[in-house]
């Protein structure tokens, strides 16, 4: 089985993000790239099913990202990835949901998967909309939030964790899915894992090599960022003066209670 | 004048220097990930583990899981490491806690590169495959209760009896002693100093916790007693030969804390800016005045001085040129500085610098062990003095 995941470099989720107001993109410079969180989770996912398949499984990893980030993609190989894509060009730049998918999906073809696992949501751009759009672009069924799988000859057994509980859901390969948090931890890169990294390839390809039939970039998208705000600064709160702890213990009660949190 | 118009970056409050820039990629990634690990493994529990005087049996397990257990030595199933890769972890451990580090120093760099350097291909085969995985720990005993900086005159004793060989004597202080499966044992005997890699479920020994210790609190640290402790003579190191033995050991878990003492100094460092910056008196951050912008810049001096002096000395070892005297140099530098910049940072926390819920004084306490450990900073400034000299002055 080949398994590929997508994943998105994005700024340090601890760094503070800034926002370059003249092109509303994220200022990448001066702030550390990681692999996605959320992504992370989908990496585990396939090297876990990597592991339970064994034989000839392989894991790669895709990103569409500038070159410069191409190292960043090393740690998905310390973790256990056979070997990555970096999808490249300046002609991407800028692009919405809609020509980032249609570019991820014309790579994703080319490179060829039987599953595809993509993150949840990205934690820069936050739409959640890609795995969608990739399932549609690439005509294959998508399960999502999947929290367990089980590949059964040609096809896979899923739960996908719901608010309720879980559902166990059927579909063919090749397939698509998302990842829930609940599948389990990302694992720590080893250093043998590190020290083998350097060894793995990080295949370039640029827009040139997809054939595509249609602008990408800022003139291929149909959305356009206008501006990117921080949150409003909090309120001053509100401050409860009480006369003994239990007073004060009740007035907390209280406060959770009338907001349904208790 | 193109470089000189260039622009250059305003510096980072911690790696001022910018010492991240002399790191390799791969070196980045290996500290990226035993910082992450420290965070969520070691962080939210060390307080807890230095208070109640533990460290996780499981610990070891996790850190072998990582690779980072004899990381430095390869074959074995160990990853063969650079120094420099060696010295990154054991800074990122102790930006933890020392007795983090020092469990992985000992299990590393003592008991496994004993066997490693010393053994024979029997014992190596047996030992550091579950060493390195954390599956069997390691201890080094060399201190005894009336031998420390002094390790010749030791009075534990190897007599041989028919191909066997009989144990006698007591060392004091071993790290990891009464949690390891194999302690590494030095001992007279009538050709000199020998060392024995001894299952601690042999007969006639036992280990027995040091308590009331202040200082390494999350690390384990016992009396080892050998009393007619009966093991083959393929028990013996047959390569270790002499004080060369045990010392050449030691030099390895030396280059270590080099790196180590700078990962307290920087949690320190970083502690006591945070609170500068926060903590308000006479209506502003205490980081304004200027006796304490005095202070943190002092601290950041040593800090990079000493970092980059680690990573000289680690990218020397790498090349093979160390001499052990420049460790000495090392040791005694950053270790003096690491307890330096704690005590420091303690003073700009004022009382909460006192308590367990800031790293501070936990790695204050911590550094005076590893001032003692490895060679007391008297003894490294002996033999710094003996190198410039020629003259010997131990005696
Ligand atoms: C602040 C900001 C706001 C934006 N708002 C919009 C908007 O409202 N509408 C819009 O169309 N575009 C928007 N974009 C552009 C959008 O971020 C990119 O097109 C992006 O590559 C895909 O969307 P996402 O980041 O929302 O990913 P999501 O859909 O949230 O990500 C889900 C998963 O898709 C995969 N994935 C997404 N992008 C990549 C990638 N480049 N490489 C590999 N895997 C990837 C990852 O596995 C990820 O976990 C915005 C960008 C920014 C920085
Ligand atoms: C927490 C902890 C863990 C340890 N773990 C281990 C371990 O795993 N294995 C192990 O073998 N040992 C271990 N040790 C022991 C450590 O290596 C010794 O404590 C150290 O070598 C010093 O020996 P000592 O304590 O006997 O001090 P002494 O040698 O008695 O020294 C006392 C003082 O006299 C000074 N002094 C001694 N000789 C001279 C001289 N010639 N000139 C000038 N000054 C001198 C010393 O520098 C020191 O200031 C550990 C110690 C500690 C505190």
């Amino acid at each position: 089985m080949k398994i590929v995941v997508t994943v998105k470099l994005v700024p340090d989720p601890n760094a503070e993000k800034r926002i370059d107001t003249s092109t509303k993109r994220l200022v990448r410079t001066g702030v550390e790239t990681v692999l996605n969180p959320y992504d992370e989770y989908a990496l585990e996912a396939a090297l876990q099913l990597k592991e339970k398949a064994g034989g000839d499984t392989t894991v790669t990893v895709f990103a569409m990202a500038p070159e410069s980030l191409k190292e960043t993609l090393r740690k998905a190989l310390a973790m256990g990835a056979d070997d990555a894509v970096l999808l490249s060009d300046p002609a991407l730049e800028g692009s919405d949901v809609w020509a980032t998918s249609y570019a991820m999906s014309h790579a994703l073809k080319k490179i060829g998967f039987d599953l595809l696992i993509v993150g949840g949501l990205s934690d820069d751009g936050s739409t959640g909309a890609t795995p969608g759009a990739l399932a549609e672009y690439l005509q294959t069924p998508l399960v999502t939030n999947v929290r367990k799988a089980d590949a059964e000859g040609n096809s896979l057994k899923l739960e996908r964790e719901t608010d309720t509980g879980y559902q166990t859901v059927a579909a063919p390969l090749p397939c698509a899915i998302t990842t829930a948090l609940t599948f389990g931890e990302p694992r720590y890169a080893s250093l043998k894992g590190i020290m083998g990294a350097k060894k793995k390839t990080i295949a370039p390809l640029t827009v040139g090599d997809l054939g595509l039939d249609r602008e990408v970039g800022v003139s291929g998208s149909k959305t356009a960022l206008l501006a990117a705000n921080p949150p409003a600064a909090r309120g001053k709160g509100q401050v409860v003066e009480a006369a003994d702890g239990a007073t004060g213990a009740k007035a907390i009660f209280d406060f959770l209670k009338e907001r349904k949190l208790v | 004048m193109t470089i000189a118009t260039r622009r250059a970056a305003p510096p980072d409050a911690v790696d001022f220097l910018g010492i991240d820039a002399l790191l390799s990629d791969e070196e980045r990634l290996i500290r990226d990930t035993v910082r992450g690990f420290v965070r969520e493994r070691v962080l939210p529990d060390v307080a807890t583990w230095f208070e109640e005087g533990y460290l996780p049996r499981e610990l070891g397990r996790e850190l072998g899981k990582l690779g980072l257990l004899g990381m430095h030595l390869s074959g074995y199933d160990c990853p063969g490491a650079s120094a420099v890769a060696y010295g990154i972890a054991c800074l990122e451990l102790e930006a933890g806690d020392a007795g983090v580090r020092s469990f992985a120093s000992v299990q590393g760099s003592l008991a496994m590169y004993a066997i490693y350097r010393w053994g024979s291909e029997e014992q190596k085969r047996e030992y550091l495959p579950r060493m390195a995985r954390g599956e069997a720990i390691g201890c080094f005993g060399l201190t005894e209760p009336d031998f420390g900086s002094n390790p010749a005159g030791m009075r534990t004793f190897a007599r041989r009896d028919g191909s066997d060989w009989i144990l006698n004597g007591t060392k004091m202080w071993i790290t990891n002693g009464s949690i390891a499966d194999v302690a590494i044992v030095w001992a007279n005997s009538d050709d000199g100093i020998v060392g024995f890699a001894v299952p601690t479920n042999t007969k006639g020994f036992s280990a027995s916790n040091i308590h009331r210790k202040i200082s390494l609190r999350a690390s384990i640290t016992s009396e080892l007693v050998l009393q007619d402790v009966r093991l083959p003579e393929s028990a013996r190191l047959p390569l270790a030969n002499g004080l060369g033995g045990p010392l050449a050991c030691l030099n390895e878990a030396r280059f270590g804390i080099i790196w180590g003492a700078m990962g307290s100094a920087r949690t320190c460092y970083e502690t006591a800016l945070e609170y500068s910056k926060t903590r308000v008196q006479f209506d502003r951050p205490i980081g304004g005045f200027q006796l304490t912008q005095e202070k943190l810049a002092n601290m950041l001096l040593e800090l990079g001085k000493g970092t980059l002096l680690a990573l000289h000395l680690g990218r020397k070892k790498d090349e093979g040129t160390l001499h052990s005297s420049q460790v000495s140099f090392g040791k005694l530098n950053n270790v003096r500085e690491a307890l330096a910049i704690a005590r420091e940072a303690r003073t700009i926390l004022g009382a909460n610098g006192v308590t367990l819920e800031y790293p501070v004084i936990r790695h204050m306490n911590n550094l005076e062990s590893v001032l003692t450990y490895e060679g007391t900073s008297e003894v490294h400034t002996l033999v710094i003095g003996a190198q410039i000299t020629g003259i010997p002055a131990f005696t």
